[in-house]
């Protein structure tokens, strides 16, 4: 057991690189450098306040799953969200005491709009194939993302993520199974995907955030792999879900909406038409086309149920 | 068909049609309604733990439409989702809205009114499924068995629910009282088994409905005495939903939750 109170501050850096470097977990009383402590925060509590957010879009659907089955299903899978996002939300809580903030710090943060969500939960569902899409290449996105993440060197993360990505693997193959229907289906289903496929096409390519900070000023990719929270950076992730998910599209007689996509067999990678950028920064301040709408629905449900929160810690067992 | 199907009359399937499908459509509306809470529970556990509940009954509904199915009476996602408002034989307590709005837009549901509902109706079907366990019509046996394993939790989180909210804060309990009004109103049903009554009791189904409705009592009076409460005074139904009356909630609710369905009835979701 290594004194940390007898050691400076530059000892207890040196010591805390060390541990990370060499592979160590992190643990939620363990000391931590500042920045380390407040990057976690960000990242975790946007990770969950990104689940419960992406909770809605799809819960738009599903009192609408057309089947007994399908009705199971999303049902199932919206609660899995919000399990995660639950999960997320108690090691971000953990993390936050040293500052006493709370759960109800972080809610009042994301309706101040402090806290942002993932621009992917800004966008907006028209039709059953947007909840199957969802459950396919949304999650499929998630899974490339968190499981970059799942050496974490925090150890409470690392954790949930494990869980998080275990439950990921199911949703994208109920979001496949969806998907597989309509491909399958008649014209109109199948007009149904293809239409899906190409409005969410951009909102795909940008979940992965910019290639660089170039696009929009900060990122936290630096941070991130430095303390060796994730290894890889936005464009490889991006990358690898091109190489995962183009053949899966195309083998369901979809077309990518991007005549310019192709695979530059020299350099190793995919060429295609970058999203709007500009579009990006503009959901990152919540001006997406959905933001204002979810936040509010958030708010007003928050607020309309208050009193039972109020009710709950007033009661003296 | 099974030999217990082969030896029944008219009447017995006629009376076991009914049961079955008051049972389906009383659990599937009230998942229904359940699932519009959906990411908008008063907090994240609660909307983990009620998301649970909604399922299991979501469940339940599916395997009543499935031995409708092996009745004959077409397949359980038609009868599910097509039939007309005047065709289902739910409760009125259960196709209520759970508050005010449209579950698309920014809905002001009522907390209170859920927990008092769902509390009610979870208690009342487990007087139903413990007297199933004994039906005389062996597939609903085999059902009341699985199902009364999930109810024993299902009942357990709204009855807490339901006396923490009447040990709390006054305007917590406020709005209990006023939601227990408002569930009581639409009770008048929920133990009937409307025009099938006699035969439904006569081949021994279920119990009866005034036993069903005493041990639903029996089951709340501890409850009650603990909260200094009144125990329900059951009204005679104004609408009785086991006949196919209904409210236009009901209406609006099967225009949602088949609008996706109806798009093609014939092709595979």
């Amino acid at each position: 057991m290594v004194m940390m109170t007898a050691m400076t501050a530059d000892e207890k850096m040196e010591y805390f690189m060390e541990r990370i470097e060499s592979g160590e977990k992190i643990q939620a009383d363990d000391w931590m450098p500042e920045e380390y402590r407040q990057t976690l925060i960000k990242l975790i509590s946007m990770h969950g306040i990104s689940e419960i957010m992406g909770a809605l879009p799809e819960k738009e659907w599903v009192p609408k799953a057309p089947s007994l089955y399908r009705k199971l299903g999303i049902m199932a899978k919206v609660q899995d969200e919000m399990g995660h996002g639950q999960l997320l939300l108690r090691v971000a809580e953990d993390l936050m005491k040293p500052y006493g903030k709370t759960r109800g710090d972080i809610m009042q943060d994301l309706f101040n709009e402090d806290l942002k969500f993932h621009n992917v939960f800004h966008m907006e569902t028209k039709t059953w194939a947007d909840a199957g899409l969802i459950g396919w290449l949304v999650d499929g996105a998630a899974i490339i993302t968190q499981t970059n993440m799942l050496d974490a060197s925090y150890g409470p993360y690392a954790k949930a993520l494990q869980r998080i990505c275990a439950e990921e693997v199911f949703h994208a193959q109920h979001g496949e199974s969806i998907i597989m229907a309509l491909a399958e289906g008649t014209e109109e289903q199948k007009a149904m995907v293809q239409d899906a496929l190409n409005r969410w096409w951009p909102a795909l390519l940008m979940f992965f955030g910019p290639p660089s900070k170039a696009t929009t000023g900060a990122s936290k990719q630096e941070a991130t792999i430095k303390y060796r929270i994730r290894k890889n950076t936005n464009e490889e992730l991006r990358q690898s879900f091109l190489d995962k998910y183009i053949p899966r599209i195309l083998s369901l007689s979809l077309t990518i909406p991007d005549a310019t996509l192709h695979f530059n067999q020299e350099k190793k990678h995919w060429v295609y038409q970058q999203p709007d950028w500009s579009e990006f920064k503009e959901i990152i301040k919540n001006n997406g086309p959905k933001s204002q709408a979810r936040l509010n629905l958030r708010r007003s449900s928050y607020e309309n149920n208050a009193w039972v929160r109020e009710a709950l810690s007033a009661i003296v067992e | 068909m099974s030999n217990v199907e082969k030896m029944m009359s008219t009447e017995e399937k006629k009376a076991v049609e009914t049961l079955l499908f008051q049972l389906a459509d009383d659990d599937f509306l009230f998942s229904y309604r359940g699932s519009e809470w959906l990411g908008l529970a008063p907090h994240i556990e609660e909307d983990v733990a009620s998301s649970s509940i909604t399922q299991d009954s979501m469940g339940h509904a599916a395997m009543y439409y499935k031995l409708l199915e092996d009745l004959g009476l077409g397949n359980a996602d038609d009868l599910a989702h097509l039939r007309p408002a005047v065709e289902r034989k739910n409760s009125v307590l259960t196709e209520r809205i759970n508050g005010d709005g449209y579950y698309m837009d920014t809905p002001q549901y009522d907390w209170a009114y859920t927990v008092v509902r769902s509390y009610f109706y979870t208690q009342a079907k487990r007087a139903k499924i413990n007297s199933l366990k004994e039906s005389s019509y062996k597939p609903l046996q085999e059902i009341a068995v699985k199902v009364s394993m999930e109810l024993y939790y299902h009942v357990m989180h709204w009855k807490l629910w339901f006396k923490q909210l009447l040990s709390s804060t006054e305007e917590a309990k406020t709005k209990m009282m006023s939601a227990i009004e408002l569930v009581v109103a639409d009770m008048g049903d929920l133990f009937s088994y409307g025009e099938q009554k006699e035969p439904i009791e006569r081949f021994d189904l279920i119990d009866s409905e005034e036993k069903i409705q005493n041990a639903w009592l029996e089951a709340l009076r501890p409850t009650f005495e603990k909260l200094e409460l009144d125990l329900p005074i059951i009204p005679e139904p104004k609408l009785n939903g086991r006949n196919g009356q209904h409210t236009d909630e009901l209406q609006a609710a099967i225009d949602t939750l088949s609008e996706v369905y109806r798009i093609d009835t014939a092709t595979n979701w």
